[in-house]
């Protein structure tokens, strides 16, 4: 099936050879992180985890969203899904193989990363975050070649496959809960440690991702005549509003306990990120203006999403709802919630983050490495989905 | 006919071929794996095997470490008497210095501070100390530096969240340290300690270490690390180099808390100290007198 | 064999790049080099010169993870002589030429080490002394 990659419309060329681009631009950054350290990013003593890791955090969520399409399709039967599954499954291998790039890009001694192996350390969050990333990894690998390949000849899929594609739905969660319990466990910040992190990360999840999915398949409709169906669509689209929806409650629910207890612990973070930080006489304010953009998008992306409940709606407007929600998903967990963490710093004060160019290029690099990926999977499922037509 | 006879054995050889094709890459995948994973498998087993005694005991001891309660066995800690630190502020200067000499720490220049390291420093009380209540502080502590550093925690969290057991507490001694061999970088127990005690090698160190110690190592980039309480030194029969710098003064009292014939629990029974950040339950073992 | 014309004198080149730094020494690994004895005379070492040759590796990292993991800085008695268990406290105390003796047999054998990331050679030491 992979033969599939290797022939397409010149639009399809174009498109790869424009991530190419970023992607070389990328590895060119990267090497020069390699050579010289971390220093070349805009990580500090105080801000120790910066872009590489908040966009971990982002896309482990839309790994899991896969869980969307499958759950309703093999444990509820919900035939529409049938076209769509596949394609939750290679956003998860795309979206995890992006997780691990980030996490090398992150790490000081790269080279030394096998040492989580040879040492496991079933005490850390972190080990069973590479177990479970890797898992879940193998198991899309798996689940999803076998089942494209059946369906491309036109037979159902072996009864084996079904165990593991059932194992996968349990792994979908717990990708994001281990995630987000590297976060609620630790004991120093107060803007993490909280019950709600877990169901505030799988809620944005299954926002995030499903709307990925959404837009994927509208431009598909356009470049590769693939027809998801007007009811998965509609369907996918209650999903991502009714997840959306439940991730605003719960940052509500920040908020309340944040504000009504005035417990300093609990608002000194929300105050950064919303409305900065005062302290010595120096305004610290300098994700204000993304955090708000964020809620703007949010109501307006779920705003849209309603309105698109009770009137007919073209695709434009569904895509423009699903970006709205995606990228205001992707500020608020990635920027706010990592970055917040670490503001106020341990010691009280307040130290901003700003990424540096090289960091920005290796973001990039490896976001069109994602969307590349993304873009030959879905090539190879839409070649077999018009084969068997 | 010839041309059908021949399509037709082409098809059939197509189907042979692919079905030997695929047994092949079976079994050849199969061996690949087999022959990756032996040695891998192999080595595991060994070394789990050869370090059952000593390394599990210490594997667990790390672990153990963290989670059982210090009070058996020693647990070093450390008394600050900040009222002799306020009296002599230059004390306090020596001691840091002390720090960085004995260890090579490197001091960056003041547009590189985002890159800093620091295992002991001095900070005001309202930083040191953010769980308690600044408001009318009394002058002198209002306009006191308070020397902060690692607190070699009963429970670290840093400890417990190291994916590769690179920081861990040794049994022995209660001290929380730092194996620079083992550490891929990963900053989670920067994220995960309470007290901002670690700092991170994010660029080679060596060009702005200003004397070297011809007895310690630096540390190489991509690395964290804090205070060890000078591990090396007590080897030696020494105190901590800090403790050392203001020795005399009383300023630094260095012992085993949990010995209670301890000139450090002498101290801590006559006078009302208090902690950083108690209600992180990560017990630390540094005590200030204020 | 389908394009046998291309494949085997592909996998002929294939062969003769890989195997191309052989080639280039003539079929030949080269002189083996000699250390270089430490230059104070020393000729006691913690281990016989053939073990040492053979273990050194597996030694220092033996003492790393007892000195550091283990926090057994015991000193290691041999022939009545007490040695520290560290490379840049005690190895190279003795072998004060890492270029000399060292780094002879590691870039024969393209070996990497990463010890000299972290440990100081004495000369290195002496380059930035204490000056009180």
């Amino acid at each position: 099936m992979i033969e599939k990659i290797l022939k397409g419309k010149s639009a399809y060329w174009i498109w790869l050879a424009f991530l190419v681009v970023f992607i070389a631009i990328g590895a060119a950054c990267y090497v020069r992180q390699y050579l010289f350290g971390l220093a070349l990013t805009g990580m500090s003593r105080n801000v120790s985890w910066g872009l590489y890791i908040s966009q971990f955090t982002f896309l482990v969520g839309v790994a899991a969203g896969g869980l969307m399409l499958v759950l309703p399709y093999y444990i509820h039967d919900y035939k529409a899904f049938g076209k769509l599954t596949i394609l939750g499954e290679f956003l998860a291998i795309a979206a995890i193989i992006m997780c691990l790039m980030f996490i090398m890009a992150d790490l000081g001694q790269p080279l030394r990363g096998l040492n989580m192996i040879i040492h496991p350390t079933p005490n850390s969050m972190l080990f069973w975050d590479m177990v479970v990333l890797l898992g879940y990894l193998s198991l899309n690998v798996l689940c999803g070649w076998v089942i494209l390949t059946a369906e491309r000849k036109e037979v159902s899929p072996p009864k084996w496959i079904y165990f593991f594609v059932y194992t996968s739905i349990p792994f979908a969660v717990s990708i994001h809960t281990v995630t987000a319990m590297l976060y609620c466990g630790l004991p120093g910040r107060h803007s993490w440690l909280s019950a709600i992190i877990a169901p505030r990360f799988l809620a944005s999840a299954f926002a995030a991702g499903p709307a990925l999915i959404v837009l994927a398949c509208l431009v598909m409709k356009r470049v590769a005549h693939f027809d998801a169906g007007k009811k998965a669509l509609d369907k996918l689209s209650t999903i991502i509003m009714y997840a959306a929806i439940i991730n605003t409650f719960f940052v509500i629910l920040e908020f309340f306990v944040g504000y009504y207890s005035n417990v300093p612990g609990e608002v000194h973070t929300l105050q950064y990120l919303f409305f900065g930080l005062t302290e010595h006489g120096h305004v610290y304010n300098n994700l204000v203006p993304f955090m708000w953009t964020s809620v703007f998008l949010n109501f307006a992306g779920l705003g849209l999403f309603a309105y698109l409940k009770f009137k007919e709606g073209t695709d434009v407007m569904l895509g423009a709802a699903c970006i709205m929600i995606f990228l205001a998903l992707w500020i608020d967990k990635g920027l706010g919630f990592v970055l917040g963490g670490f503001v106020p710093t341990m010691l009280g004060d307040v130290v901003e983050y700003y990424p540096t160019a090289n960091e920005i290029g290796i973001t990039v690099g490896i976001w069109a490495t994602g969307f590349f990926l993304v873009t030959i999977l879905y090539k190879i499922a839409v070649g077999v989905e018009h084969e068997i037509e | 006919m010839s041309s059908d006879s021949c399509a037709g054995s082409i098809e059939e050889g197509d189907a042979l071929m692919d079905n030997e094709r695929r047994k092949f890459l079976k079994i050849a995948g199969i061996s690949a794996l087999a022959g990756i994973g032996a040695p891998a498998i192999a080595k595991l087993t060994t070394t789990a095997a050869y370090a059952a005694p000593q390394h599990e005991e210490a594997a667990k001891a790390a672990e153990a470490g963290a989670e059982e309660d210090a009070v058996s066995g020693k647990q070093y800690g450390m008394v600050i008497d900040m009222r002799k630190f306020i009296e002599q502020p230059e004390l306090l200067d020596q001691a840091i210095a002390a720090c960085a000499l004995a260890h090579n720490v490197p001091e960056f220049p003041p547009d590189k501070q985002k890159s800093e390291i620091k295992w002991i420093w001095k900070t005001p009380f309202e930083n040191a100390f953010t769980e308690e209540s600044f408001t009318h502080l009394a002058k002198n502590i209002e306009e006191a530096e308070f020397p902060v550093l690692c607190n070699h925690c009963a429970h670290p969290s840093c400890v417990r969240v190291c994916p590769t057991k690179a920081t861990f507490k040794q049994k022995d001694n209660g001290i929380v340290a730092m194996d620079y061999h083992r550490c891929i970088g990963c900053r989670f127990c920067m994220a995960a300690c309470p007290y901002g005690a670690r700092s991170f090698n994010w660029e080679d160190p060596r060009p702005y270490v200003k004397t070297y110690n011809p007895n310690f190592p630096t540390r190489m980039r991509g690395v964290v690390e804090k205070c060890n309480f000078c591990g090396e030194r007590l080897a030696l029969g020494q105190q901590p180099a800090c403790v050392e710098a203001c020795k005399g003064s009383g300023a630094m009292v260095f012992g085993d808390i949990n010995d209670e014939k301890s000139e450090v629990r002498q101290v801590l029974a006559k006078e009302f100290t208090i902690q950083r950040k108690p209600s992180a339950g990560t017990k630390p073992s540094v005590f200030y007198i204020v | 064999m389908y394009n046998k014309g291309t494949i085997i004198p592909g996998l002929i080149l294939f062969v003769l790049i890989v195997m191309s730094p052989v080639l280039y020494n003539g079929l030949k690994a080269g002189v083996v080099p000699t250390p270089e004895p430490p230059p104070g005379g020393q000729k006691q070492c913690v281990l016989p010169a053939k073990e040492m040759k053979d273990t050194h590796m597996q030694l220092l990292n033996e003492w790393r993870d007892e000195v550091l993991r283990h926090d057994d800085r015991v000193m290691v008695e041999v022939d009545g002589k007490k040695y520290r268990k560290g490379l840049q406290t005690t190895c190279m105390q003795c072998h004060t030429s890492k270029e000399k003796f060292c780094d002879s047999c590691h870039e024969y054998a393209s070996v990497k080490p990463y010890c000299w990331d972290c440990h100081l050679t004495p000369a290195q030491a002496a380059s930035k002394k204490e000056t009180h």
